[in-house]
């Protein structure tokens, strides 16, 4: 019988997460011969329509549909997966806010082993999986040998991974529903309420054309004028990385990343910007990406068009007042 | 509330740059700036408000070799109350179980309410505190950018989830809970900070200390090893422009007005 390698499922309103596709090509990276679980939770008529869109691209698909899992937290899914999903499994999940909340103590109530936010997969060998994973936000990268031989929960970063478009399966729905939520639902001790919609702040840099982005090299909170003002000059918005937000040096809604806002600029300055990936993945639509930072061994040179070696606070307002000079 | 934060010892980011040593085994740890990590900063700060409020201890732990004493003292600075330096040779090689392992021998010693720990570390597994609450079979919440006490029971938490929404849980007491940077405003410690706890007693629990034996932790029991440290193939990467700062000025401008950057 081919190995089995179960893929979690992500979906909103009745649509998978594009990781659904990405894990495919994962699990085909560990054995290309595999046959390839998704499993879905959640609940209702959204939940039949991830199904039934997920089936045609997996071996077989597995729903959980429980009332209590309208919205999936992660407290109540993880009882509910040890119960299904038989000994040594290997398991692959999304490494995003869902994935964290549910994977390492679903690693520690399967006894498998545990591989965080891997990009890169080498296979199996003799119960041992070779993967790759980052280290330092970027800066470095490691890989690491993993005994599977009790199972595997792996963590798997969205975007790594070549969505699998081309796969067609004739593929039956399993309804796991009965066995997964057997004895009442689990996990009462935390309890979802809702979610806070994030604040609108007076720009929307989604809508942006020209982003100007300040990151961790500004050093200050009263050098970012010198950002405004190249902006100004450009004609284009200010946009941040995360560590200008947790400073609160400018508002949350000025954050580009996973955790912050997608942008979709046609040309992004990054400006002391490390780039890592959380970053990275906030950025859409190909847009020519400029970088400039000090430290040339940035992850953000890698994303980059064009790049340039320097200290912001020097080249900032060289650069602003040249183009006033040629704007007159 | 009793609360215990879990911190550890991280080469210093915007200290230092991270390179990879000469035959690959590590990165080149001479001349690196430790400091204590980030995330575990905004955790330690977010214990000593909650004190602060309701009353209760902070106390800091850390699992690594003496050196470890130095960001355990740190935050004790910031204004925890106690702080346990769980070293022995034992330790040395744990995966992220095991040094779930060995805090939840600790957690055990003691009666705590909130368990924190930083949503990430250096190695950016975010896996330690998940762990911790399954091995506790305590409830668990990660990237966590907002706590407000309801009871002494009860604590209601946000989740940073994607696109910048919060998710907002009510959590069940004890907890374990992984701290997402930019909850709050660490506070600043200075070296007369630092000189007031410098002979504050920081006890050490060793593997026997806290009955663990040998073999459940440490490199023979670690499932996930590496085998060697690289820098990415860079792939296309960025077209460096070089030359005299005026040189690259106009060859940038060029640019940026042909893609439209300009207006």
């Amino acid at each position: 019988m081919a190995q089995q390698i179960f893929a979690y499922i992500l979906h909103k309103d009745g649509t998978a997460d594009d990781t659904a596709l990405e894990l495919i090509t994962a699990a085909g990276a560990l054995n290309p011969d595999a046959s390839i679980t998704a499993i879905v939770a959640g609940s209702g008529a959204e939940l039949d329509t991830v199904c039934r869109n997920m089936a045609p691209r997996f071996d077989e698909v597995w729903k959980i549909d429980g009332e209590a899992l309208a919205y999936v937290n992660a407290e109540v899914l993880r009882p509910a997966l040890v119960r299904i999903l038989p000994n040594e499994s290997i398991i692959l999940i999304p490494h995003e806010h869902f994935g964290m909340d549910l994977a390492p103590g679903l690693s520690v109530k399967l006894d498998a082993a545990y591989l965080p936010d891997v990009i890169g997969l080498e296979g199996i060998e003799n119960g041992k999986l070779k993967a790759v994973r980052e280290e330092f936000l970027g800066q470095v990268s490691t890989r690491v040998l993993c005994d599977v031989s009790n199972g595997v929960v792996i963590t798997v970063r969205p975007g790594s991974f070549k969505a699998d478009e081309n796969r067609t399966k004739d593929t039956q729905i399993v309804d796991k529903s009965a066995e997964a939520l057997a004895g009442g639902v689990p996990g009462n001790a935390r309890r979802y309420l809702e979610v806070v919609a994030a604040e609108v702040g007076d720009v929307d840099i989604a809508k942006s054309d020209v982003l100007v982005s300040v990151g961790r090299g500004i050093e200050d909170q009263d050098n970012l004028e010198i950002v405004f003002d190249l902006a100004k000059a450009m004609g284009a918005d200010v946009s941040c990385s995360r560590p200008i937000v947790d400073a609160k040096w400018l508002e949350k809604s000025r954050q580009v990343g996973t955790s912050g806002q997608t942008v979709k600029p046609k040309v992004y300055l990054a400006l002391g910007i490390s780039g890592a990936f959380q970053h990275l993945g906030g950025i859409k639509g190909a847009p020519f990406i400029v970088a400039v930072n000090k430290n040339p061994k940035a992850p953000i040179f890698q994303a980059a068009d064009v790049g340039i070696v320097d200290d912001i606070l020097d080249f900032i307002p060289e650069l602003t007042d040249r183009i006033n000079e040629i704007k007159g | 509330m009793e609360i215990l934060v879990c911190i550890k010892r991280v080469p210093d980011t915007s200290e230092n740059e991270i390179e990879v040593n000469r035959d690959g085994t590590d990165i080149e740890r001479e001349d690196l700036v430790y400091s204590v990590n980030e995330w575990d900063n905004y955790a330690v700060e977010e214990a000593i408000q909650i004190r602060d409020k309701v009353g209760g201890s902070v106390t800091v732990v850390t699992v690594g070799d003496e050196e470890g004493e130095e960001v355990v003292r740190r935050e004790m600075a910031m204004g925890a109350d106690h702080g346990i330096l769980l070293s022995d040779e034992a330790f040395t090689g744990s995966d992220g179980k095991g040094t779930a392992a060995v805090l939840k021998a600790e957690v055990e010693k003691g009666n705590y309410d909130l368990i924190l720990t930083g949503a990430q570390a250096d190695d950016g597994s975010g896996q330690v505190g998940g762990m911790l609450a399954a091995m506790l079979d305590r409830p668990y919440a990660s990237l966590v950018n907002l706590i407000e006490v309801v009871d002494e029971k009860t604590i209601k938490v946000g989740r940073e989830i994607a696109g910048g929404n919060q998710e907002m849980n009510e959590i069940d007491l004890p907890c374990v809970l992984s701290i997402q940077t930019g909850i709050n405003e660490p506070r600043y410690v200075g070296i007369r900070g630092i000189r007031k706890v410098a002979s504050l007693d920081i006890p050490v629990h060793t593997a026997k200390d806290l009955g663990i034996g040998a073999d459940a932790v440490g490199a023979s029991a670690a499932r996930t090893k590496r085998i060697d440290y690289f820098v990415p193939e860079s792939g296309e990467g960025a077209e460096i422009l070089e030359g005299s700062t005026d040189e690259i000025i106009d060859k940038l401008i060029e640019l940026l007005k042909a893609k439209g950057g300009i207006k």
